[in-house]
Order: C-alpha cells, then sequence, then structure tokens
C-alpha cells in the first residue's frame, strides 16, 4: 500500500474540516471531531495545522485559490466575455453541488464569523487569488469593448452577490429548481447588467 | 594636452516645428557656457553664430554636431529652403546629429499638427521612419518635452570626448534612460502601500493610480538627474507625463486610464496579475503615517 504524503494528510484534513464547519458550525466544531474523522491523533492533528483559528484562515486561502485557479483558465481562453462569465456562472454552480461544503464554508463562516478571520485575513489578503482573477476579467472585459467601464466594486458585488445569493437558496432548499437550471438565466442577467452602453 | 590651435568641433542647432522649450530648457544648464565654450556654435537661433541663417540654408558648409530641435514636417521651409534639404545636407558630413527633444525624437507634441506627415529624425513615434533614416547609425534621440539640459550636457560632453554612447532601440542613451522616472521618486513608499494622491501639489501620495502619473512606465531619469538640480514633476506634485516615450504625447494626461478601478497600464515588465495580487493585499493595511500630512502626523506622534 502506497505510504500517504503530508500534503495528502494535509489535504485530508481540508476536506474533512471544510465539511464539518459547514455542516456544524465553526464554534461547535472542534478539533477532536476533526481529528477523529480524519482518522489521526489530536497531537498528529497539531503538526499539521496549530490552532483552530489557523484552519480556519488557511480553509478560505484554500478555497480562494481553487475558484482562482478555475476562473483563471476561463480568463486565459479564447472566448467572448459574454461566453466567460457563463463559464465562471457554471464553474461556481457546479461547486455548489459537487463540493457544497466550499461555497458553504465561505458563506457560513468566513463572511458570518469575521472574528475570527480579523488577524491574518483583512481585506483580501486570505482571497487575493480569487479576487485578482476576477480583476483580471473585468479588466480584460473593459479592455476589449465587451463591459461597462464601472467602479470595480459595483461591478464585483453584483457579480458575486448575485452568485453567492443564489447557492444560498439551494442551501436553504428554496429553489424550486437545481442549480445546473439557472446558469443559462444568471449569466445572461449578469452579462445585461455589465455589457458595454 | 590642447593647444590654442586645436579646432573646436563644429556644431548647428537648427529648428523644425518647435515651441523653442528645448533651447529654453538647454539655456538651464549650470555650466552652460563653459560646455559652449568647447564648441564652435555655428549656428544657433538664439545664440551668438559665427554664421547667419542665409549661410547656412545656402548649404556650402559642413559642421561636427548637427542638433534638430522640433518635429519633422516635410513641407516645411527655412527661408525659403526645404527642412528636408537643410537636414540631408548637414546629416550626411556629421559625426554626431542629435534629436534634441521628443518632437525631434519621435514627433512629439507638433507632430498632431498634421500626425499624417509630421515625424521624428529617423522614428515616426515607435516606427523607424524618417528623413534621415539612412544616417540613423550617427543619431542621437535625446527625448523629454522638454529636453533634460543635463542629459544634452552630458550627451555633448561624451562627444567631445569621443566616447562611445550606448544606445536603446528608440536610439536614446542607455546611461540616461535605463532608469524609470519612478526610480528616484520620493513618493514611493506610498507606491508601495498603494496610498492614492487625491489633489495635484500635494507631498503625500502615489500619482499613478488616479492623477495619471507614467513614472513606472517611462524612461527617464528625471528623478535620479533632478531638474534645475533641485526637483522634478513628482517632487512638486505633478504626474509625469511620459513625455520621453515615443507615443507622448498621450491623452488624458491628469488621469490615470483605468478598467473598473484598476489601472490599464503596468509598471514595465510587472504581470498585471502579479501586481494585482500585491495591490490588493497592500490597499488591505491602514497605514496611519501614510493617511494625512505628514507633518501633522509628525507633530502628534
Amino acid at each position: 500500500m502506497a505510504r500517504v504524503t503530508k500534503q495528502e494528510r494535509k489535504d485530508g484534513i481540508i476536506s474533512v474540516a471544510l465539511k464539518l464547519f459547514s455542516e456544524k458550525g465553526f464554534y461547535i466544531t472542534t478539533i477532536p471531531d476533526i481529528a477523529e474523522k480524519v482518522g489521526m491523533s489530536v497531537g498528529n492533528f497539531y503538526n499539521y495545522f496549530t490552532s483552530k483559528d489557523i484552519l480556519a484562515k488557511e480553509l478560505v486561502v484554500y478555497i480562494s485559490e481553487y475558484i482562482g485557479a478555475k476562473i483563471k483558465k476561463i480568463n486565459e481562453s479564447d472566448i467572448a466575455t459574454e461566453k466567460k462569465i457563463y463559464e465562471i456562472v457554471s464553474m461556481y454552480f457546479d461547486m455548489a453541488d459537487e463540493k457544497p461544503e466550499m461555497i458553504e464554508y465561505f458563506l457560513r463562516v468566513y463572511l458570518s464569523n469575521r472574528e475570527v478571520f480579523k488577524e491574518g485575513c483583512e481585506g483580501m489578503i486570505c482571497v487575493s487569488a480569487f479576487v485578482t482573477e476576477l480583476m483580471i476579467f473585468f479588466d480584460e472585459g473593459v479592455e476589449s469593448g465587451d463591459l461597462y467601464d464601472q467602479d470595480f466594486f459595483s461591478a464585483f458585488g453584483l457579480f458575486m452577490g448575485y452568485l453567492g445569493g443564489m447557492v444560498f437558496l439551494f442551501g436553504e432548499k428554496i429553489l424550486p429548481d437545481s442549480l445546473s437550471s439557472y446558469k443559462e438565466s444568471i449569466a445572461q442577467n449578469i452579462y445585461n447588467a455589465l455589457k458595454a452602453r | 594636452m590642447h593647444s590654442k590651435q586645436d579646432k573646436k568641433p563644429t556644431l548647428i542647432w537648427f529648428q523644425g516645428l518647435t515651441c523653442n522649450g528645448n533651447t529654453h530648457s538647454f539655456f538651464n544648464l549650470h555650466n552652460l557656457e563653459n560646455l559652449l565654450n568647447k564648441f564652435e556654435i555655428l549656428y544657433h537661433p538664439s545664440l551668438e553664430s559665427t554664421k547667419n541663417i542665409d549661410e547656412i540654408t545656402a548649404c556650402i558648409f559642413t559642421c561636427d554636431i548637427f542638433i534638430f530641435e522640433g518635429t519633422y514636417d516635410p513641407l516645411m521651409k527655412r527661408n525659403d529652403v526645404l527642412v528636408s534639404e537643410i537636414l540631408n545636407y548637414y546629416a550626411k558630413d556629421a559625426n554626431y546629429i542629435i534629436a534634441a527633444g521628443t518632437c525631434a525624437s519621435f514627433g512629439g507634441m507638433f507632430k498632431a499638427s498634421a500626425p499624417e506627415r509630421n515625424s521624428g529624425l529617423i522614428f515616426n513615434e515607435a516606427d523607424h521612419e524618417g528623413p534621415i533614416i539612412k544616417y540613423k547609425h550617427k543619431v542621437i534621440n535625446i527625448s523629454g518635452c522638454p529636453i533634460h539640459p543635463e542629459w544634452l550636457g552630458y550627451t555633448l560632453n561624451m562627444v567631445l570626448s569621443k566616447k562611445e554612447l550606448e544606445v536603446d532601440k528608440l536610439h536614446r542613451p542607455i546611461e540616461l534612460f535605463s532608469n524609470l522616472s519612478h526610480h528616484g521618486c520620493t513618493r514611493n513608499e506610498y507606491f508601495e502601500w498603494k496610498v492614492d494622491s487625491d489633489n495635484f501639489g500635494e507631498k503625500e501620495g502615489c500619482l499613478y493610480y488616479k492623477q495619471g502619473c507614467r513614472a513606472p512606465m517611462t524612461h527617464a531619469s528625471c528623478n535620479k538627474i533632478l531638474w534645475n538640480e533641485v526637483s522634478s514633476k513628482t517632487r512638486v506634485g505633478t504626474p509625469c507625463f511620459g513625455c520621453t516615450e515615443a507615443d507622448f504625447p498621450r491623452q488624458s494626461l491628469y488621469s490615470t486610464k483605468t478598467n473598473m478601478s484598476i489601472p490599464q497600464d503596468m509598471p514595465i515588465g510587472v504581470p498585471k496579475r502579479s501586481y494585482l495580487t500585491l495591490a490588493g493585499i497592500a490597499k488591505t493595511f491602514s497605514i496611519k503615517r501614510l493617511e494625512g500630512k505628514l507633518i501633522d502626523y509628525k507633530k502628534t506622534h
């Protein structure tokens, strides 16, 4: 049997922690809970993350880099801005479907427990990989003449607030249909709101 | 050792379409007289010269150093002689041809009067074309609007001492134009921490984000070799306009072109993704000392 590497162990902790934090909440979930589910001793857990707060921050960075890498791929693809918007929406909704713990963690832990992240995750520090890619997307969209030149946060809020809201409704089981069925209409709405006038 | 009989190099300063700004700027050189005494000034429109405009435009003798100020306009005449004829005549035998200022180097401000035909001596903006392209190996471009007196002084001294002047792709001396005007800017700390300046004329804040500063994209040693030995645009709170580059003048000199609040043009050689990552993080921090007047902060801390 192949030996489990330290990185694989770390990934295992991240995966379990994301699920537990997003399901049970940040404060209720304990390190022994995570260690038990991963199948390691609490003592060994501390070899990977020295505290629950540090783990919490690393999870945000992990999610940001995961989404950032996906958007980067879309940014670098040779497709029109309108199509890129669809691809970003599609990626985000697929992720919410297949890895709901990632978005759930972002919405229910990171955005809801700011006191945990006030030191070391101020502003954009922990989410810069993801935000940078959206900046690149907007910048290139305006430069190509496809998008309307406006304040970054006005556009960012419209785009990500909309997606986050839909995933929240999905998580609350309020949406009558699958997330996938909204991809087309939401991408169209975002494009209509952002396109050059 | 030089004897009194040593012949001084002969120099002609001739003008195309110009505002005389380079002449006036050059006159601020602190050791101008000493430098000029090392040449025989055959002709300069504003200096005592040994020849007059009639003799110069007759094209009957040669010079060692030919300085051209202003944009080249193929239809322009001086004393009823086409400037192109005069240029080509003196360029043929001159050892050095110096384009003084951005107009002569790339077309500059006066190219705008007839953009389809006007140009610099061997460059039309960044395109390698111009009236004396066949003599390009002799041409040194000292761009700037206006020319920095020290840069021309340095170049003339190099020419006098017959030292080799290495030039960049745009024929500007590398020694003077390898720096960016960002180098030596007193606002660098504000650039590092992404603290903007909201107004002109202030000592605090970086001018890159809102005020149109081109210093991180402009090859010039303005903040290393100060103007009049004391100052520079950015030091007094005016953005660098990028006046030494071939695309000068750009539009909207006093505002930064942004796409959704993101600067369109990046510091030279810096990938936008890397810049935005750093900028996003740097902007996160609130550094009280950099937020207001430095003097006020000092008084209270």
